[in-house]
């Protein structure tokens, strides 16, 4: 679970069936189970008007077969979220009204898809959000912007410019990416060492 | 009477000083000999002749080195100065109240003239004389956000407003208290604000929001802020925290009085008529230590705030490394005595 910090870091509930036309669900890792989850409770044929985009990751096989079986409209299998947007934007861009959009996994997924989503005008207050698995973060370097994947450590080497940088938990929505600010600019001699707390 | 405008540096070599007319209308923002947050938030009416809140919008003596700071700031950044596609009509609004601010309050120096949506302004220290048609963007050189924050001092948020809140649509942020607009484009009011110790859990967002949201046009409202810097240095972003942030070790008992700033930011509230969004423009002032001290009420008051001022607050504020330095500075400016009420330096 991600404990509540600041009001800018973003809270993620449990995913439940909404009332609509079309189901978008996006995917990647151990969020796969949070869909498996929420079909337990979901009305009959719900999935018949589902899509659903799955990266697996570490995950492998484990959940493809469990989520086909859940019959959706649409089943897309990508091996990277990267690899997956261009899919979601062109769905994204050619839904109708009625469409509810389900995100699970990692921050780093929940955050790329909800970026998606926010740039064709859903409002992010009607994403279903539920966060699994990993607690690696993505974050954007103040200085040079560059955005560093996969963070588990605190303090964090940007892949960039190699700057030390402290994780903040302040989060954008428009950037998904947490603040990375230089940990050591007041004395660069210092080093703090790093401990690897985002799992 | 106009306007002697310095010729100064905020980088560098720091030339930057006060006159000594400038150090007397100082903003100093402490009403008595200590801090807390608060929503310190008043009608931004007219004050004393003189005064940095004389006329709404203030223009000093730093106004011509400040604007070729700024412009020398987006010249390396460009991203210090955004706009979302759907803010370009507040742009136009505060075109509008920044010109006719300016024009009314300072007719020695600036100059507009309106012919329905033809308009030429005339901006005399910065050498502008513009012809364009208000509402056609392709008529200036920039969007009309930029180019009239091109050419005024302080920082400019463009705030819309919806669902009861409002969002951080559009800005020009160079001189800022180590924020990043490029950040937080987009945010709402709480998000924005999120890492500000203490203030959340005393409810001053909530109450603030709901008074910003609540201002009319006409109207406008002012609070001050405060924080120190190192050298009288304007942009004092996160982008380059790790260029500037080795200022903060370089205080010794020697350079205080030069080198530390108490720096007041001047924050007022605005509505737009077009837009009905709120425009915040962030006026920054700074005072050397040198030049604080020239007030007794000041020297002593300031000491006392700096002080007693929470660890959490010091921290957020980034004073924690010269803080006992600084202190030590003031303290023989403290002789004890009780100061009087209110702001000014007697």
């Amino acid at each position: 679970m991600t404990a509540k910090t600041i009001l800018s870091r973003p809270v993620y509930g449990t995913l439940s069936p909404q009332p609509g036309k079309h189901h978008l669900f996006i995917a990647d890792a151990e969020g796969a189970a949070a869909i498996l989850d929420m079909a337990n409770s979901a009305p009959a044929g719900f999935f018949a008007d589902a899509h659903i985009m799955f990266v697996p990751g570490a995950t492998g096989t484990k959940y493809v077969e469990p989520l086909k079986k859940l019959q959706p409209a649409q089943f897309y299998e990508g091996p990277s979220i990267a690899s997956a947007l261009p899919r979601l934007r062109q769905t994204l861009a050619t839904a109708h009204m009625g469409l509810r959009v389900y995100l699970s996994g990692t921050e780093g997924l929940i955050g790329q898809a909800m970026q998606a989503a926010l740039e064709a005008g859903i409002d992010h207050t009607s994403i279903q959000t539920e966060q699994r698995g990993s607690l690696a973060r993505r974050v954007q370097c103040v200085h040079c912007k560059g955005i560093t994947e996969n963070v588990t450590t605190q303090p964090a080497t940007c892949s960039h410019c190699g700057l030390l940088l402290l994780v903040r938990d302040h989060y954008s929505r428009r950037i998904a990416a947490f603040q990375g600010v230089c940990i050591n600019a007041e004395d660069p001699t210092e080093n703090p060492p790093k401990e690897e707390i985002f799992r | 009477m106009g306007i002697n405008f310095r010729k100064e540096t905020f980088r560098d070599d720091f030339t930057f000083r006060n006159s000594p007319e400038h150090i007397r209308r100082f903003p100093f923002p402490f009403h008595e000999d200590a801090y807390m947050y608060a929503v310190n938030i008043e009608p931004h009416v007219p004050g004393p002749k003189g005064s940095v809140l004389e006329h709404g919008i203030d223009v000093d003596e730093h106004y011509v080195s400040e604007m070729h700071d700024r412009a020398l700031v987006l010249a390396e950044d460009p991203l210090r100065c955004q706009s979302l596609p759907h803010m370009t009509l507040a742009g136009w609004d505060l075109l509008e109240l920044l010109m006719t601010s300016k024009a009314e309050s300072y007719p020695e120096h600036f100059t507009l003239n309106r012919d329905g949506d033809k308009w030429h302004w005339i901006n005399r220290p910065l050498g502008i004389d513009d012809r364009f048609t208000f509402g056609d963007v392709s008529t200036l050189p920039y969007g009309p956000m930029e180019y009239i924050t091109r050419q005024s001092q302080g920082d400019f948020c463009i705030l819309d407003q919806r669902d009861g809140n409002l969002w951080m649509d559009a800005g020009i942020v160079t001189t800022q208290a180590d924020w990043s607009l490029d950040f937080d484009i987009g945010m709402n009011f709480f998000e924005w604000h999120a890492p500000v110790p203490l203030a959340h859990e005393k409810g001053i967002f909530t109450r603030a929001l709901k008074f910003l949201t609540n201002i009319q046009q006409g109207a406008p409202a002012r609070r001050l802020n405060w924080t120190m810097t190192i050298n009288p240095r304007l942009d004092t972003s996160p982008e380059n925290y790790h260029k500037w942030g080795t200022d903060r070790a370089t205080v010794t008992p020697e350079n205080v009085g030069q080198k530390v700033h108490l720096r007041v930011e001047l924050q007022s509230f605005w509505r737009l008529p077009r837009s009905n969004a709120l425009v915040f423009p962030i006026r920054c002032y700074l005072i050397k230590m040198d030049e604080l001290v020239t007030s007794p009420k000041w020297a002593r008051r300031f000491h006392r705030v700096l002080r007693d001022l929470p660890t959490e607050l010091a921290d957020y504020k980034g004073l924690s490394r010269y803080r006992p330095t600084v202190l030590e500075w003031l303290s023989q400016y403290d002789d004890g005595a009780a100061t009087s009420p209110g702001f000014g330096p007697d």
